[in-house]
């Protein structure tokens, strides 16, 4: 039983980093239309930004306090992904304003590629390090409840309340900000909220700029767990079945679709793996997918798909 | 001056619907088959075999298969590696497990598998499409990827997990020299391209056109669209399947899994939107451009390098490539949707009119 809730914990515990690359998806889906297939190379991007400007700023500016520089590289690196934001609005997506889903799917493939070579190119391509301060010991929890107690990892769950500030953080910026109204009122209508005076180019800067900004946060928890490297752009190919799962337009979905994909990883991993010979995580997400697309092909809170002719 | 069809007429529907209405168009491919299967042959050397042209001339195939699923019939798929390396493996494995299979009929068989798995991916499609239908394909991808690097049975239970062929042999004609499988892939490539141009300006192929361009319409006109769709999933991954046969079987010789990873799915969507997205003919040119251009890259940026005086490393020559492609990529998307095949038809009408365009 303990070994099980640990299993789940650790599930929900990825999952819940699914969650964030998830997020960063939906918010572009919901206000352009875009698949972006980019999201993790935009995480691999603002994470190499990260990690290497934390080391760079000491070393130009003679601060040694951690805190100041790891601020400071959260700013730059803030800065940085606002520009990637307004480069792809202005050369790319301006020029493919109302071309078919699949073409602009295709597009981000070419900028996600762009931004691997890009970001490899100016920062490096060796292993990289983000120390945030997280606390890495384990702590045991119920131990009163279970023999031996459910092995905890502090670190997981300093990540887990990031995680649920940035997602609170966003919400709010949805409902109660002016930006955040016509953001979703892009999301709702592209004609109509053009007409009544939002400017839709701006709202996609802002729409890149708020996920490039989810692309770091996310970037920035998965780099101190595992180390900053190419390998973290694969990071968005295991968070596609996430959102089909939750539904391409919601942001709830986003995180309950990472949630159950986390468990079912690590669950059908523990259980199922052994009998199949292991290594099923890599696909199991995907055909869980795959047959959910069969029967509900909006997803869990998606909008129905109605087609016209 | 001399491209112009005034004065051909056609007398008969048969020789209307012909593939090459115009005589210089078939005096040119003429001129292009003859110098593939003989010019070609006594000049290449050996390295440019292998480096160049084996690639070139599998990827294309695979490349004709992709693009009758993504160009012909609009169905976006991200799984093109994964449906070669079933062709791959399914051949390896009839090829060694049945005594005395010869080489043709083990990668033919690869096909077939192929085209089963395709089409079983290829259910979803009936349900969603674009995005979604990305999705599912990549569904096909990991889970082939995980299937040949696990199951012990698919790779013969060899111990390190790469299999590998040797002594092909085709009606007592061995191919093992460079310039033998050279000539057996282009006898494959002609044949597989002449069945897809025809099976594309067919009644099957306008249906896949029709799909592709509005799927509910088509419907209403009368196709169906799950056999439209199914059998553009059939007839793409067989080509595929066949292509994955001889990229394991002649251009490799001996492969693991990585060899047909999610990376190659992409490559050859990459040839794909560059060379032309619904041309048989952009087939060829997208694959010629994407091996060739690393190669040329390889050559030319530490060149580059040495002019200015800086010292290009292979990874920053590699990161490059990324970002050279990534912005290829984009570029044609935005300015020129219908690939290299589409530059070639402007060139071909403009070749009509000069040199007096008045």
């Amino acid at each position: 039983m303990a070994f099980f809730l640990e299993t789940l914990l650790g599930g929900l515990m990825a999952g819940m980093l699914y969650s964030l690359v998830a997020l960063g998806f939906v918010l572009i889906f919901k206000a352009s239309g875009v698949f972006n297939f980019a999201q993790g190379a935009m995480v691999l991007f603002a994470a190499l930004a990260m990690a290497r400007f934390a080391t760079w700023i000491p070393a130009w500016t003679g601060i040694e306090n951690q805190i100041v520089a790891n601020i400071a590289a959260f700013l730059i690196a803030s800065l940085i992904m606002f520009v990637v934001a307004w480069v792809i609005e202005r050369y790319v997506l301006r020029h493919l304003v109302n071309q078919e889903g699949t073409t602009l799917l295709m597009a981000t493939l070419g900028i996600s590629y762009f931004l691997d070579g890009l970001g490899q190119t100016i920062f490096g391509s060796d292993i990289y390090k983000i120390d945030i301060g997280m606390p890495k010991e384990p702590i045991m929890a119920f131990e009163n409840v279970f023999q031996g107690g459910i092995l905890i990892n502090k670190e997981d769950l300093y990540a887990a309340l990031i995680a649920a500030i940035l997602v609170a953080a966003l919400s709010l910026f949805f409902q109660k900000t002016a930006t955040g109204r016509a953001l979703r009122a892009v999301a709702d209508d592209h004609q109509a909220a053009q007409s009544i005076g939002i400017p839709l180019n701006r709202i996609w800067v802002i729409v890149w700029f708020v996920a490039g900004i989810v692309a770091l946060v996310a970037g920035m928890i998965w780099g101190s767990k595992l180390g900053v490297q190419f390998s973290l752009a694969t990071v968005a190919l295991r968070a596609l079945p996430v959102v089909i799962l939750g539904g391409l337009t919601s942001v709830p979905g986003a995180i309950i679709g990472g949630l159950i994909i986390g468990v079912g990883e690590k669950l059908s991993e523990v259980y199922i793996g052994p009998m199949v010979g292991g290594g099923i995580e890599i696909w199991f997400a995907y055909v869980l997918a795959l047959v959910f697309l069969l029967f509900r092909p909006q997803g869990l809170f998606g909008e129905k798909i109605i087609d016209r002719v | 001056m001399f491209y112009r069809e005034n004065g051909q007429f056609k007398t008969s529907y048969r020789s209307d619907q012909q593939i090459l209405p115009i005589t210089q168009d078939r005096i040119a491919m003429g001129v292009i088959l003859a110098i593939a299967f003989f010019l070609v042959p006594m000049l290449a050397s050996e390295y440019i075999f292998k480096a160049i042209f084996i690639p070139f001339l599998i990827l294309a195939l695979a490349a004709i298969g992709v693009n009758i699923l993504v160009g012909y019939c609009g169905q976006i798929s991200l799984g093109s590696g994964a449906f070669m390396a079933v062709g791959a493996y399914a051949a390896y494995n009839t090829y060694v497990r049945i005594d005395g299979m010869p080489v043709i009929a083990a990668l033919l068989m690869g096909g077939f598998f192929a085209t089963l798995v395709g089409m079983l991916f290829g259910v979803p499609s009936l349900r969603v499409r674009g995005l979604y239908l990305a999705i599912a394909t990549l569904a096909a991808q990991f889970f082939c990827d995980w299937a040949f690097l696990r199951v012990k049975w698919f790779t013969n239970n060899t111990a390190s997990g790469s299999v590998s062929v040797s002594n092909l042999e085709l009606f007592g004609w061995k191919i093992d020299t460079p310039l033998d499988k050279y000539l057996f892939c282009l006898g494959f490539l002609v044949i597989f391209a002449l069945l897809a141009k025809n099976l594309v300006r067919g009644a099957i192929g306008r249906e896949w056109m029709a799909i592709r361009d509005m799927d509910v319409a088509a419907a209403v006109i009368g196709i169906r669209p799950m056999y439209a769709k199914l059998s553009a999933f059939a007839v793409s991954s067989f080509i595929i399947g066949v292509a994955g046969g001889l990229w394991g079987f002649v251009h490799l010789g001996s492969w693991e899994p990585a060899a047909f990873s999610v990376d190659r799915s992409f490559q050859l969507l990459f040839m794909v939107i560059i060379g032309g997205m619904g041309s048989i003919m952009g087939s060829f040119f997208g694959a010629a451009f994407i091996v060739i251009l690393p190669i040329f890259l390889n050559q030319f940026l530490p060149a580059l390098g040495n002019l200015v005086g800086v010292t290009i490393s292979t990874a920053a020559v590699s990161h490059a490539e990324f970002m050279i492609f990534g912005a290829l990529i984009v570029w044609f998307l935005i300015v020129e949707p219908h690939g290299l095949a589409k530059l070639w038809s402007v060139a071909k009408q403009k070749l009509r009119l000069w040199p007096f365009p008045h």
